[in-house]
């Protein structure tokens, strides 16, 4: 039975290094925009000449 | 599907979606209806840029008002207030954009460097309407910047007062989300820790007990000290002060519950209270958190100081030079340009000056001004250029001088919350029936003495009384926020609730600023409508727009020989008839007194037809919202204007004598100090600078504006202009949430009671303790937040 300190020991660890992170996470400003960045991942890298041709379509 | 959308193109801005009024401007099959709109998309078209239509239909902004002068941008002192970081090779700076609305902005606005090299990133704050920019310095600078956003219709609103917030009150947020995270991260810690033994430990296991109390007081270290760490400090200073505040037992029951804890887990005679210690200090922290949220990014504290340019254009012999608003001295000749705003009490020189006053004076109508004449600073010039000197400098101007009013040095007394005023008695109970249960046990059983006092101490901490508040007008605020009422705080709730008088301005308050009503005296026939219609189209004139609204016929002829004097009149030869429109001077008539306000006259082929007058439009709902609130509080007027529309309001108010026109900013802020005086509870609603006084005076200052973004004057609420029939609704929605708080007292109050009666017997039990305190909160959370839901359906506001 000794080993459970060692498994409550390994548990409590790895809570801290997530709790660390959350730290990390906070300092680095993570969360002072939550909706913008969730904007932006959909935007397409490269100009897209194709979908304006069918926007032209589209109004002409 | 298809053929919709040909044929609202045809008739809408491809740019903005505004209505194609007048002359289309076409470019690639697209039509436009200025030629701002149009620039824009070819400046996007040929940058390969065009992705901005296809991630929204109508994404841009109707680019009718004219551009700023970006000039100031080359002093230096202006640019080292502005910009976030500097050295030799990079520039960052933080610019507020209002047009910011959806996410082809985002799209465009970081991919700047497309349209100028020189800069290297821009990220958009989409919530803030902020958007960040790094360039270099050797290839552009923030004049050039701000000329480059302005080009593409997203001009950066430049202010030297709080517009950018510099991350100082994300500081505060942060810490507090970090001591959540701790309180919360030992309460799971200590929780499962503490399990084993609620559920009884064999005789094999009794060896762990000690292991785990100790892990559990170590953990419980950090929440004492560090999260809690606020509650011990504002407790003592209250105490200080002799004042009780809901702090006090709060941080009584932590430091009790910490020492028991302690002692036991020592002297290994009981586990401990460390897992409902952790709850409590998690719970509360998190009901902290929800009552210092923001939901907008809205400044609540501006001054003059955000309205005026941040620098203005400087004459001295012929050469034009802009310099820092702080920097004016008396005698500085000074250039303000069409649609600038004055900063300084100043004589006029040369040019012709047509000054808006609504926003500083509540005057609704232009005023011109004559050479020699001095013009008070906040004005706006309407049209042309005009040349001043000045009297006296910026803060010491007419206006500026409402600011050394003691009202703004003194800080606004705190709003006395339901909490506050609960919290002293529950603290003085508490404290009886704890000595009560102690002296009790004394005489009978001294050695339960000391478990039954700190038992109370411990079972009646308020922690649900603690969070019925915050968890009740936060939703309130949310609720209000989806219908376009911004609090500052949530203290303004209970204050709304306690309002007994009301205090309205006129001009752009109760009126709208966006719509004037106009009205045509005389006999006039269909045709010769649309010619005045399609004479006026030409005319960028704010009463020429008007009319064409107003008369609302689509465009059929087009204008020879037309012109236009400034301030006067439009002229034009439509459909071979000539067609005048302005003032009387303007036509040559005999000056006609008008009651009314302005009037434009017409005359078609020299013969008078007749005037529109133009009439001050109520907000929309405004009768009815007076009859509503007439019946249950004291409605007064405060105005700035003349009292022409007087007879017209009366029915509205109770009587004549609580109708106040030509009133100054410091007539404003008097009458309210009168009616407090008289024990009142005041309301001002207010939008303009010259409010700000009375705003600032009053119990609850509302300012009204049809823009959240744009300048409203400091206040406790800000209400868009959309909403305003809304207002009794809110005021009943607030007196509703103050019933909630009371009620979820009550129910806390019986969690207390049940849980007292083992603790002044001495069998409270940490199982006990740590069952009831977290159902008693998530009661309360459950309750508080449902119930002002179902208020908020029943006041229609959800």
């Amino acid at each position: 039975m000794n080993m459970i300190y060692l498994l409550i020991g390994c548990s409590i660890l790895l809570a801290l290094m997530f709790l660390l992170a959350f730290f990390w996470m906070i300092k680095s400003g993570q969360n002072d925009d939550t909706f913008t960045p969730a904007v932006r991942i959909l935007f397409d890298d490269e100009v897209a000449e194709r979908e304006i041709q069918i926007s032209d379509e589209d109004h002409a | 599907m298809l053929k919709e959308n040909v044929i609202s193109s045809e008739k809408h801005c491809f740019h903005c979606g505004d209505d194609i009024i007048a002359q289309q401007y076409i470019q690639n099959n697209k039509r436009f209806c200025c030629s701002g709109c149009k620039t824009i998309y070819e400046i996007l078209t040929a940058h390969n840029l065009s992705n901005y239509y296809v991630y929204n239909k109508i994404p841009g902004k109707t680019q009718s008002k004219a551009t700023s002068n970006f000039d100031y941008l080359e002093v230096p002192q202006v640019v080292s207030k502005l910009v976030d970081f500097e050295d030799e090779i990079k520039t960052i700076v933080t610019l507020y954009i209002p047009a910011i609305h959806c996410s082809s902005c985002i799209w465009l606005l970081e991919h700047l460097h497309l349209l100028q090299s020189g800069i290297l990133q821009s990220r958009v704050d989409f919530l803030k309407k902020q958007v960040s920019i790094t360039f270099k310095n050797d290839e552009t600078n923030l004049k050039q910047l701000a000329q480059l956003l302005s080009s593409i219709g997203y001009e950066p609103l430049i202010s030297l007062q709080d517009i950018v917030k510099k991350g100082q009150s994300s500081k505060t947020e942060r810490s507090l989300i970090t001591k959540i995270a701790v309180a919360g991260f030992c309460f799971g810690n200590v929780m499962l820790l503490s399990f084993p033994d609620y559920f009884g430990l064999g005789d094999f296991e009794r060896e762990f007990k000690n292991f785990f109390g100790w892990l559990n007081l170590a953990f419980s270290l950090p929440v004492v000290l560090y999260s809690g760490r606020e509650y011990f400090i504002s407790a003592w200073t209250n105490l200080k002060a002799k004042r009780l505040n809901l702090d006090f037992p709060l941080a009584l029951g932590i430091l009790v519950m910490f020492l028991r804890s302690a002692y036991e887990i020592i002297s290994q005679t009981g586990a401990g209270f460390v897992d409902t210690l952790c709850g409590l200090v998690f719970f509360l922290l998190v009901g902290k958190w929800m009552q210092e949220r923001t939901f907008h990014h809205i400044s609540f504290e501006r001054d003059y100081r955000s309205y005026f340019p941040v620098a203005v254009t400087t004459i001295n012999e012929g050469v034009e030079r802009p310099i820092p608003l702080s920097d004016l001295k008396t005698g500085d000749r000074i250039l303000i340009r069409s649609q600038e705003i004055l900063p300084a009490d100043a004589i006029l020189l040369n040019g012709e000056a047509e000054i808006d006053f609504s926003f500083v004076t509540g005057e609704s109508i232009p005023v011109k001004k004559t050479l020699g004449e001095i013009i008070y600073a906040g004005g706006r010039q309407l049209s042309g250029s005009i040349e001043m000197e000045v009297l006296k400098p910026v803060s010491q101007s007419y206006l500026t001088q409402l600011w050394n009013n003691s009202a703004f040095i003194e800080s606004k007394k705190r709003i006395k919350t339901f909490s506050d005023t609960a919290s002293r008695y529950f603290s003085i109970v508490l404290l009886v029936i704890a000595l009560g249960a102690g002296i009790f046990w004394i005489s009978t059983d001294p050695s339960k003495a000391l478990a039954s006092f700190t038992a109370v101490l411990i079972i009646a901490c308020p922690c649900a009384l603690a969070l019925s508040s915050p968890f009740t007008l936060a939703a309130v605020l949310s609720v209000f926020d989806k219908n376009r009422f911004y609090l500052k705080n949530t203290a303004v709730v209970e204050e709304l609730a306690r309002i007994n008088t009301y205090v309205f301005d006129k001009t752009g308050t109760i009126t709208n600023p966006n719509a004037a009503g106009l009205q045509f005296n005389g006999t006039i026939i269909d045709a010769q409508m649309q010619l005045i219609s399609d004479l006026a189209r030409n005319s960028g004139h704010l009463l020429s727009r008007e009319l064409t609204k107003f008369i609302n016929k689509p465009a059929i002829y087009s204008v020879q020989e037309y012109t236009e004097k400034i301030g006067r009149g439009i002229s034009g030869k439509v459909n071979g008839n000539d067609v005048k429109l302005g003032s009387s001077t303007f036509l040559n008539l005999p000056l006609k007194s008008s009651s009314e306000g302005s009037a434009v006259h017409v005359m078609i082929n020299n013969v008078y037809v007749g005037f529109f007058t133009i009439r001050q439009q109520w907000r929309n709902g405004f009768k009815e919202l007076m009859f509503k609130l007439n019946t249950q509080a004291d409605l007064h007027l405060l105005s700035g204007d003349h009292n022409h529309e007087k007879k017209q309001l009366i029915p509205f108010f109770q009587d004549s004598s609580k109708l106040h026109f030509e009133q100054s900013p410091q007539d404003k802020l008097d009458y309210i100090q009168q009616l407090q005086k008289e024990g009142k509870k005041v309301l001002m609603f207010g939008d303009g600078l010259n409010d700000s006084g009375a705003l600032k005076q009053s119990d609850l200052g509302v300012a009204i504006t049809d823009n959240i973004n744009n300048f409203s004057p400091g206040c406790d609420a800000i209400l868009d202009g959309l909403s305003f029939h809304k207002i009794p609704q809110f005021i009943q929605q607030a007196k509703d949430a103050v019933k909630v708080i009371r009620m979820s007292f009550v129910i806390s109050l019986m969690y207390n009671t049940a849980g007292l009666y083992f603790a002044v017997q001495g069998l409270l039990s940490p199982l006990m303790a740590a069952i009831l305190m977290p159902l008693s909160t998530i009661t309360i959370i459950l309750f508080t937040s449902l119930a002002v839901r179902l208020f908020a359906h029943k006041n229609k506001l959800l």
